[in-house]
């Protein structure tokens, strides 16, 4: 019995160890690559290099808080890479071609991205293509329309059309704002509060995560689940095109497939956010600080020379084990 | 014969978070004997049988098979020694998309293929159906398991539990969802099994005239403890029912009589898109309770979730005090004052994952926001707490997860929930399945409460003495159509059991 007992103990103990990683995990990893990176670089520590980071993250926070609400409804949106590309080529084009100016330009380049969320939304509730499979197929469209848009090449000021016709238009100085620090690393946290404060605090976003979690029980109870669930599609592209539009903002021209790189931090931004202080929940803090931590790493290791073409080995680890520290669980 | 086997558990004690489940429970079964094991919900019975199944490793105690000490902590051990449990749930014990054959052989196919790697078809489909033929059950062994009847998926799963050799077999509420036919039938199994095979057989049920009919031995739980284990002719139900709830209980519900008003509620000729109503037309009056019953797929939770917008209407109206409903979907329901418990209640009725005030809140959020939509999280603490405790809700608090409560307690946040929304029409859909008998008590009083408010109830259920108990008045269904009326002061068991039948006059 006193065996039986022990081990019982030994048992929780080891399993309240697990625990407490997998709450606080994601923090104790950013405070000891701090020290880390600090400690190895002096040039590292400078707030100059924080303010890099920072800036460096504010792109891909954004497409992953629409992730993020995309996955409160246990689905999952794949397209937002593509999103991100798409809304580059328009505002470009709508700058340089057509000579627009920074808030049309704006309004114009959300409403009509906007397209990938009725097609989403039309494959996953309407047709019920599941939310992966589906956003992957849109996810290729997208990327299509997108370069066929700009006749396969890419957009900067200057430049003439692929057919010749010179182009007069210029990228307003303002807008280029939205694409430096301090105003991008403000708008990111802007945008962070509010879909925090609306998944958390509002009638709407406890229903996302009711859809989610049981989806049958959540229509037994009278919650138009299908409305929801197409309500979070549509944020997940428009905040994706968002931030495509900083991200035009950031580089002041369309290239081709822009967006797509951002995909995978992105992914890997929401599930480390799944765990971060137990919430066991797509949120949009967590989803912030597993983006500081992918941004904290890229950062560190470009600063100790890991060549860039291997750093998708280290985002991909980093991907694997949030999706580890996501799912595993003891048997219970 | 097989050899004679024995199995003791010893002192097992289990905690989850902020429970203690069981505490040093002692507990035999031996070959060749139906073993009762009772006791209210949540008292401890599924979880000690999951120990012994091997779902639950990390209990305190001691196993011994036949007296030497045994460590079951994983299903496999459980299954190297024989022993079998089919869970209540048979939906998630089975999968729906492979055939009878393979679902049958699936133990045999996943622990004794070892070293071997191509199927012969033609033996899984012969030993399949030898060991269906040892049930006592036809059915065509490349029949998909997803078009079979809840019972014909219980024999499935016992078919299953026999393939592998069988010491023990442990049936957690089989007879819940089965029609009389269908249970008498597994008792035949049960018997066979037992007195030809050898085979020990624990047999868990809330329906305590079973229990006296199949079993020899019975052991009593409550509140985690065992509070008697005894032989059975020992015990009359009025004792069994005492040592279970720990205090007196009068055997039946005293019906609460509510002023009976106008009709509010009228179905007329309803169809459902896929013929899963027919031609249905009945009607409800303010404070009545009516039942509508039939033996287990007659069509009467297809008649409850059409009502409720869950199934697609094909022709027919349905009109609320005179007036018309458009019955699009549950979303329509719940806004034009139509509340639905359903029968699956922890598919469909609870979210097990969130705590107890976000599932009683959840269909009238709309009443706990401020500004344009902010929850009030107080607000909606206050008034769950305030339904918890008029319900009895057995929980530590509003913020427990659902999860952990039993399924009497499971079942009254599932009723509570509509309670707070506030509707004119509450239809109940078998919500009494796995609910002990104090918890159905309250149950009741709860429907009789809403009756007495002027609301109108409809009771489906296919327990008819429940429907005698409750009702005003009763429908009876048969293959998915109401074929008679009857109001309860009328009514007799016999005669309505006859219309179930199909019977006709």
């Amino acid at each position: 019995m006193s065996t039986a007992t022990e081990s019982a103990s030994k048992q929780t103990w080891y399993s309240s160890l697990v625990a407490f990683f997998s709450k606080w995990g994601t923090i104790i990893t950013i405070i000891a690559l701090l020290i880390f990176f600090s400690a190895t670089m002096p040039s590292f520590r400078t707030g100059s290099n924080m303010v890099t980071i920072m800036r460096s993250i504010s792109i891909v926070t954004v497409i992953a808080t629409g992730i993020t609400v995309s996955l409160t409804v246990d689905g999952f949106d794949l397209s937002v890479g593509s999103v991100a590309t798409f809304a580059v080529a328009l505002i470009m084009s709508f700058f340089v071609w057509y000579g627009w100016g920074t808030i049309p330009a704006i309004i114009v380049t959300l409403l009509v991205t906007l397209i990938v969320a009725v097609v989403n939304s039309f494959l996953i509730v309407k047709l019920r293509i599941y939310d992966l499979l589906a956003t992957l197929a849109t996810m290729f469209i997208f990327e299509g329309v997108a370069m066929t848009y700009t006749g396969g090449g890419s957009i900067s000021q200057g430049m003439p059309r692929l057919d010749g016709t010179p182009t007069t238009g210029t990228i307003p100085p303002e807008f280029r704002l939205i694409g430096q620090s301090p105003y991008i690393i403000i708008i990111m946290l802007v945008i962070v509060t509010i879909v925090h404060i609306f998944l958390t605090y509002t009638k709407h976003g406890r229903y996302l995560y009711i859809v989610g979690g049981n989806r049958e029980a959540a229509r037994l109870s009278g919650i138009p689940v299908n409305r929801y669930r197409t309500l979070a599609y549509f944020l997940s592209t428009l905040l994706a095109a968002m931030g495509g539009i900083m991200l035009g903002a950031r580089i002041g021209s369309a290239q081709i497939n822009a967006g797509a790189g951002y995909l995978m931090p992105a992914v890997a931004a929401a599930f480390i956010g799944f765990s971060v202080a137990g919430i066991k929940k797509p949120n949009a803090i967590g989803t912030l600080i597993g983006a500081i931590l992918v941004g904290l790493l890229e950062n560190g290791l470009i600063m100790m020379s890991v060549p860039y073409y291997s750093l998708n080995i280290i985002k991909g680890l980093v991907l694997a084990i949030a999706l580890a520290i996501t799912y595993y669980r003891k048997h219970d | 014969m097989e050899p004679k086997h024995r199995l003791d558990m010893k002192g097992i004690s289990i905690e989850f978070p902020g429970v203690k489940a069981l505490d040093q429970v002692d507990f035999s079964v031996q070959s060749g004997e139906i073993h009762a094991l009772v006791g209210a919900n949540g008292a401890g019975k599924s979880t000690l049988m999951k120990i012994l199944g091997g779902a639950y490793g990390h209990y305190q105690g001691d196993i011994y098979f036949d007296g030497k000490k045994v460590d079951i902590r994983y299903p496999a051990d459980a299954k190297a020694l024989g022993i079998d449990v089919v869970y209540q749930e048979v939906d998630t014990a089975l999968i729906p998309y492979l055939t009878v054959a393979e679902n049958i052989m699936l133990d045999k196919m996943a622990n004794e293929m070892k070293g071997k790697h191509f199927i012969r078809w033609g033996d899984i489909h012969r030993s399949a159906q030898e060991v269906m033929k040892q049930v006592g059950i036809q059915l065509d062994t490349h029949t998909l398991v997803q078009d079979l009847t809840l019972a014909q998926k219980q024999m499935v799963l016992i078919a299953r539990a026999l393939a592998t050799n069988t010491n023990f077999l442990v049936l957690d509420e089989p007879t819940a969802p089965l029609s009389q036919t269908e249970t008498e039938e597994l008792f035949r199994l049960m018997r066979d099994l037992a007195q030809n095979q050898g085979v020990g057989i624990v047999f868990i049920s809330h329906r305590l005239p079973e229990i006296f009919e199949i079993c020899e031995n019975i052991t009593i739980l409550r509140d985690g403890k065992v509070v008697a284990e005894t032989t059975i002719d020992q015990l009359t139900q009025q004792k069994l029912v005492e040592l279970m709830l720990g205090r007196r209980f009068e055997e039946t519900y005293p019906k609460m009589q509510a002023p009976i008003g106008d009709v509010i509620f009228e179905v007329r000729n309803l169809n459902e898109e896929y013929g899963r109503v027919r031609n249905v037309s009945f009607s409800v009056r303010s404070g009545e309770i009516v039942g509508i019953t039939g033996l287990v797929g007659a069509g009467k939770t297809e008649l409850c979730k059409t009502l409720f917008g869950a199934y697609p209407i094909q022709s027919g109206e349905i009109l609320l005090n005179g007036k018309p409903l458009k019955m699009k979907s549950p979303h329509a329901a719940v806004q034009q004052g139509v509340a639905l418990v359903p029968e699956e209640r922890r598919k469909e009725g609870v979210l097990v994952e969130e705590p107890v005030f976000v599932n009683l809140t959840l269909p009238s959020l709309d009443r706990f926001t401020r500004g344009p939509a902010f929850v009030d999280t107080r607000a909606e603490r206050a008034t769950a707490r305030q339904v918890i405790q008029d319900l009895g809700i057995r929980t530590p608090s509003e913020n427990q997860k659902v999860a952990y409560l039993s399924g009497g307690n499971q079942q009254k946040v599932a009723v509570g929930k509509w309670l707070i929304a506030d509707a004119e029409i509450y239809i109940f859909d078998e919500p009494t399945k796995g609910v002990d008998v104090g918890a159905k008590h309250d149950i009741f009083e709860l429907i009789g409460e809403l009756a007495k408010q002027g609301k109108g109830v409809i009771y489906a259920s296919s327990e008819i003495p429940e429907i005698l108990d409750i009702s005003d008045r009763i429908y009876v269904m048969y293959d998915y159509a109401i074929v008679k009326e009857f109001e309860t002061s009328e009514a007799t068991e016999e005669a309505i059991l006859f219309y179930s039948a199909g019977g006709q006059q």
